[in-house]
């Protein structure tokens, strides 16, 4: 019965995925290549200064988006130490200096990590002029650096991928604000609220005391999800009743999650000229998306371990309202995803369920990841896997026309690197730095055990990776977990950026080479085997001997 | 050098420019729109989905569970109890949480024990009665549903504390279960607060 329901679930994201991914697809192809520009967008780029016919190289391309996200930090950072002073706090003071800064670092590179609890920490006006306008940009950005990806793929000889400034205004004001509008308008209509009261403070119907919190939710709810970015406006996240009200509104936040990045693959064949192209990426996607959702709702309904066995289920840390079945499947989703939202505490979950989401991130996040960053994660894995193809047969490899040389392999392979290097740093450095090692010991880890490690693990890797969820268990609001965690965010998502966008200069510089009867076809099932295989046996060497002193020591 | 200076000089003007467009646009306008629409076609919903007593006096909201406990902390016999909670001392509204509890730590365990020895004697059936969603916190501690399981395990307890008959206490237990969403999303629910008040107002 409960498989059934699981399976139903899953059904009805794959029907809708299957009938939107195309249009919204080949909405998004044409939103990156049309020539005219708006009136409205005309506007924008007088008011901001620039030249939308201007093509960059791709280190004027780069300049653009680290100036954009540097003035991203610095804004968050100073509403945030500022916060007393702007209207609508609610009384709350200023944010510590580590904490406002692994804040605004956290939103700017999507990662959305919360080393605070919202309603404590934050009033309306830095949730919706700092935090929420970073849920839009930030998104927009992992955007534009794909399809500036897509195009090195897609050009010859130009040498210049694009604009960064018309990429950037174009996803917000074609994609992401017109469909945030119409995402917060469901949500509303399903219970998400949208206010100003601040707290209301009610008699119960027992007589006690009840502080309601107010806020404006659904517009951040909306964007938070459509964006992968996953910060929430309360502490419970998407598990909190006015952030995700029901069964079906929790079924809308994880279509919310996927439509983007499940419809990225469609624009990427598209433009490139090839639709088979973009199904093979979608396929590899898909497998390791089915079975990665599927290994957790095992898991979970399962309810494996001493307290599920005990309880006679699985239920600490979840909803009622969502059973397991819906909270392995957002909970998968946000994982497989960058986003980071939680509808249940993953930290309650089953050793090996709780295992699944970390492993998700592992992955790199590309089935189908985060908006932008998960198809240019899978473009680079598809440049590992031919070049893997072209040693089996000795042959030059190739994708989509473009030589695979010893600069591109130098720096998919670097690219590779950046995150494993974070995680793993990160994890070993917390509990081997004398000083430190005992602060995380006593201040930050909540469960006893293997667990404990697996906190701190899970919250490196969240980082790394710009995913954002959590064991939020975990004390993270300490001077070295707010530090240290803010530079694997940075690191992880800005030094993978840069190896993408030096990538895509490099094609773009390249002439395209004839297919011939020696180049490895790229839109077959053999391809998308070979890239799944090419993620799991990376994900898999890298990371099983930590995994096995976390989850998998108690899990098993 | 000096070109380059120049035109980095200009990127992080432009990037000024760009933030603080996006900030008054995405940040300020966008939130008031739907604030506005809100506001204006689904009021009930984008305040809160709060319940009025007959007085129209706010009681709570649909969503958001609470405590019913009395002036020494114990439960009240007279009302349907909700799951445990780990949200401040219980149901505080201000401080959503779940416990974070992992699946072999003891506090966990020794609570999921006490707990089902306490619900078995207050309600007044056998251990192996009590449902999981009885026994551990919600993800927010602010869960406003119990399953169908839970409830029907305190109705005797119920309808003995507030004099009514047991089938009365079941057929509004039976009232106030909805089922999953469109048939097969999440589970079959009670509202524990609606089925409270439905239980005052029958009484008053």
């Amino acid at each position: 019965m409960d498989w059934l329901l699981a399976g139903a679930a899953l059904a009805t994201v794959a029907l809708v995925l299957a009938v939107l991914h195309r249009p919204l697809g080949d909405y998004l192809a044409w939103v990156f290549t049309s020539p005219g520009h708006g009136r409205a967008e005309r506007g924008v780029y007088r008011v901001i200064g620039v030249d939308p016919r201007t093509e960059q190289t791709w280190q004027a391309y780069l300049r653009g988006v680290l100036a954009f996200s540097l003035v991203g930090v610095l804004l968050l950072y100073l509403l945030q130490r500022g916060q007393q002073w702007l209207p609508y706090s609610l009384g709350l003071p200023a944010p510590s200096e580590p904490l406002s800064f692994n804040t605004a670092v956290s939103f700017v590179t999507n990662t959305n990590w919360q080393s605070y609890s919202p309603e404590l920490t934050l009033g309306y006006t830095v949730q919706l002029a700092g935090l929420a306008v970073q849920n839009f940009v930030s998104a927009a950005v992992g955007i534009a650096v794909a399809v500036a990806l897509v195009r090195g793929f897609a050009t010859r000889r130009t040498g210049t991928i694009g604009n960064f400034w018309v990429d950037l205004v174009r996803v917000l004001g074609r994609v992401l604000l017109p469909f945030s509008v119409a995402a917060a308008l469901v949500l509303l209509a399903g219970g998400v609220i949208q206010n100003f009261a601040g707290f209301q403070d009610v008699t119960t119907l027992a007589g006690g005391a009840q502080s309601l919190p107010g806020g404006p939710v659904a517009s951040q709810e909306a964007v938070k999800l459509l964006g992968t970015n996953g910060g929430g406006f309360f502490n419970a996240n998407s598990a909190h009743p006015f952030e995700n009200p029901s069964g079906w509104t929790s079924l809308f936040e994880v279509l919310l999650m996927l439509v983007i990045p499940f419809s990225l693959p469609r624009a990427f064949g598209r433009i490139v000229g090839d639709a088979r192209q973009g199904y093979a990426i979608l396929a590899a996607m898909g497998v390791l998306f089915l079975a990665s959702t599927a290994a957790l709702t095992a898991f979970e309904l399962a309810g494996a371990g001493t307290a599920p066995q005990l309880a006679g289920g699985a239920l600490e840390g979840k909803e009622t309202r969502f059973g397991i079945a819906g909270t392995t499947l957002f909970g998968s989703v946000s994982t497989l995803t960058s986003t980071g939202a939680v509808n249940a505490m993953h930290d309650s979950f089953t050793a090996l369920g709780g295992m699944m989401p970390m492993l998700n991130m592992m992955l790199g996040e590309l089935a189908p990841g985060g908006v932008g960053s998960g198809l240019y994660g899978m473009l680079v894995i598809a440049v590992i896997a031919v070049f893997i193809a072209g040693l089996l047969v000795g042959r030059t490899p190739e994708y989509l026309g473009k030589k695979i040389g010893p600069r591109e392999i130098k720096l998919a392979s670097l690219y590779i690197l950046v995150t494993p290097f974070l995680v793993l740093a990160g994890t070993a450095l917390s509990f081997a730095l004398p000083g430190v090692r005992e602060d995380v010991a006593s201040t930050s880890v909540w469960n006893p055990g293997a667990h404990g490690m697996s906190e701190v693990l899970y919250a490196f890797t969240s980082a790394a990776n710009n995913n954002g969820s959590a064991f939020a268990g975990l004390t993270a609001n300490t001077p070295w977990l707010n530090t240290a965690l803010g530079v694997a965010m940075l690191l992880g998502r800005f030094v993978p950026i840069v190896f993408v966008l030096a990538l895509a200069g490099s094609l773009a510089a390249q002439d395209t080479v004839p297919a011939t009867s020696g180049t490895l076809p790229t839109h077959r099932p053999l391809f998308v085997g070979l890239l799944v295989g090419v993620v799991v046996i990376v994900t898999a060497l890298t990371y099983f001997p930590v995994l096995a002193l976390g989850p998998l020591a108690e899990g098993l | 050098m000096n070109t380059s200076t120049r035109s980095t000089g200009r990127t992080v003007w432009v990037a000024v420019r760009a933030m603080i467009l996006s900030t008054l646009v995405l940040g300020v306008a966008y939130t008031l729109l739907i604030t506005g629409v809100g506001q204006l076609l689904l009021p009930a919903q984008a305040n809160g989905s709060l319940v009025r007593d007959a007085d129209g006096r706010v009681v709570g909201s649909s969503l958001i569970g609470q405590s019913y406990l009395d002036a020494e902390g114990d439960p009240l016999a007279g009302y349907f109890q909700p799951r445990p909670s780990a949200a401040g001392d219980g149901y505080d509204a201000g401080a959503s949480s779940g416990s974070n509890r992992g699946p072999e730590n003891p506090e966990l365990i020794a609570a999921i024990e006490e707990r089902r020895a306490q619900l078995a004697e207050f309600n007044g059936v056998p251990e192996d009665e009590v449902p999981a969603d009885a026994l551990t916190a919600s993800g927010s501690g602010l869960d406003p549903h119990i399953s169908p399981d839970y409830a029907a395990i305190q109705v005797t307890r119920v309808a003995r504390a507030r004099g009514m008959s047991a089938e009365e206490v079941a057929r509004l237990v039976a009232e106030h279960t909805t089922g999953r969403d469109l048939g097969y999303l999440g589970e079959p629910v009670v509202n524990v607060l609606q089925l409270n008040q439905a239980l005052d107002e029958r009484k008053g």
